[in-house]
């Protein structure tokens, strides 16, 4: 069974990462293949021509890319167990619209911040990333989790990039885990479940990553 | 279901995002009330029923909004899924066509728009960009009558609406979709046929006439 379901990886992907919890969730055996996006493997570039990105996940032998895609087809496919979006239409939407909001949004200020090249810049990112926090915050308000008593595609979507923010616990001089007490304890939440802790790396180790990276490109 | 059923569109006629919606819920046969919304002064009911993005399209259901297009338009296919299925029912092809609408999402528009709104080496550089991914997706339909196969889906209605930006492509970007891309010219004949379709796009002209007035207020002209 494991031969039938390949993912082309990268450790420190909050991308990748979406996809092994969801995997994890539904508990799919699968086998592993690290990219080197420097040097990047024939299987990749021919299973994903249109982006050349990672994760892509290959079930018996066909690609599927972008990771809130794959986990719906995960979702879709393994419906046997631990559904990760919910069957009302109306939810259904709610939960895409969020997860769309954590990529179109959230993660565009991230790849800002990364790029920052001067403090004005770096700063200006910092700020508007914790207003997109903000708004995370008050989406999940009293619910244990975004799609409210059950682990779903939202958290799913989002707890690997907050995690490796949370990680490191401030944005400039703004403390995650004082500030968004809510999203503090979801995190603490997430954590408890196997699936998340098992798809997620030390943030630290993620974040010396990202530093270095930056380095190389004379961001730092 | 079908008596109580309220919708509401808060739309833009020349915007392709609304378009898709429009074609939805018309493939759908659904009525609906449309409201023209004005962007430079948004009504309380749009920052009310979107305050995330403030934008357009919202369609509201019996008093409940969803935004976003493609997340409105599986809302509008699971809904009433009585007929015209918009996505197939295979996970496989599903995935498929979803990361197709994601590519139009990810490409045209913003491409698109960095042409008509941008001068110079901007303009150039878009210009290319974009008749690289119009040569992409032209690969992606192949000759298939339509990019799901043999009906009308979920990718061709994410696409679509763009023909109502062509005039304003080629005459900004001097390059005619008709001669270097006969295949996605012939598809999109072949949309138009259906009136679903040909009722719900905005006329070209006018698209371009609106795309002018973004570009004098960007300094653009």
């Amino acid at each position: 069974m494991a031969e039938e379901v390949v993912l082309l990886d990268l450790w420190v992907s909050p991308y990748a990462a979406r996809v092994k919890i969801a995997l994890a969730e539904k508990g799919i055996e699968y086998e592993s293949k690290e990219e080197d996006l420097s040097n990047k493997s024939s299987l990749l570039l021919e299973m994903n021509p249109v982006y050349k990105k990672v994760p892509v996940l290959i079930h018996k032998g066909k690609p599927i890319s972008e990771s809130r895609i794959i986990v719906q087809y995960i979702d879709e496919l393994w419906n046997h167990k631990s559904p990760l979006l919910p069957s009302d239409p109306y939810a259904r939407a709610h939960a895409r619209f969020w997860a769309d909001f954590v990529d179109q949004k959230i993660q565009g200020t991230m790849y800002r911040l990364f790029e920052a090249a001067s403090s004005e810049s770096r700063e200006a990112a910092e700020k508007e990333l914790i207003e997109d926090f903000k708004v995370m915050e008050g989406e999940l308000g009293k619910k244990p989790y975004f799609g409210g008593e059950t682990f779903g595609f939202v958290d799913i979507a989002f707890i690997p990039s907050y995690r490796y923010y949370y990680g490191h616990e401030t944005l400039g001089n703004f403390n995650l885990v004082e500030e968004l007490p809510k999203l503090a304890a979801w995190v603490k939440r997430c954590l408890q479940r196997e699936s998340v802790s098992k798809s997620l790396h030390d943030p630290n180790k993620v974040y010396e990553f990202i530093s270095e990276l930056r380095k190389k490109r004379g961001l730092e | 279901m079908a008596e109580a059923d309220q919708l509401l569109l808060l739309d833009l006629l020349p915007s392709p995002f609304a378009a898709r919606v429009r074609i939805a819920l018309a493939e759908k046969g659904l009525n609906y009330e449309s409201r023209e919304e004005d962007l430079s002064n948004k009504s309380p009911l749009l920052l009310k029923m979107n305050p995330v993005h403030k934008q357009i399209p919202v369609l509201i259901h019996n008093g409940r909004p969803i935004c976003e297009s493609m997340v409105i338009v599986q809302y509008i296919d699971q809904v009433w899924n009585h007929k015209s299925p918009l996505l197939p029912s295979d996970p496989y092809r599903r995935a498929h066509a979803r990361f197709w609408a994601d590519y139009i999402d990810k490409k045209i528009y913003p491409i698109g728009r960095m042409l008509w709104a941008s001068k110079g080496e901007v303009k150039e550089a878009s210009k290319k960009d974009l008749i690289e991914c119009f040569k992409i997706l032209e690969g992606e339909l192949g000759d298939k009558p339509y990019f799901g196969g043999e009906s009308f889906g979920y990718i061709d209605l994410a696409l679509i609406p763009f023909y109502s930006f062509f005039y304003t492509f080629e005459t900004l970007g001097n390059f005619s979709v008709v001669v270097e891309f006969p295949k996605l010219m012939d598809w999109a004949q072949r949309c138009l046929l259906k009136e679903s379709v040909s009722k719900s796009l905005c006329d070209q002209r006018n698209v371009y006439e609106a795309v002018l007035e973004i570009r004098k207020k960007l300094g653009a002209e």
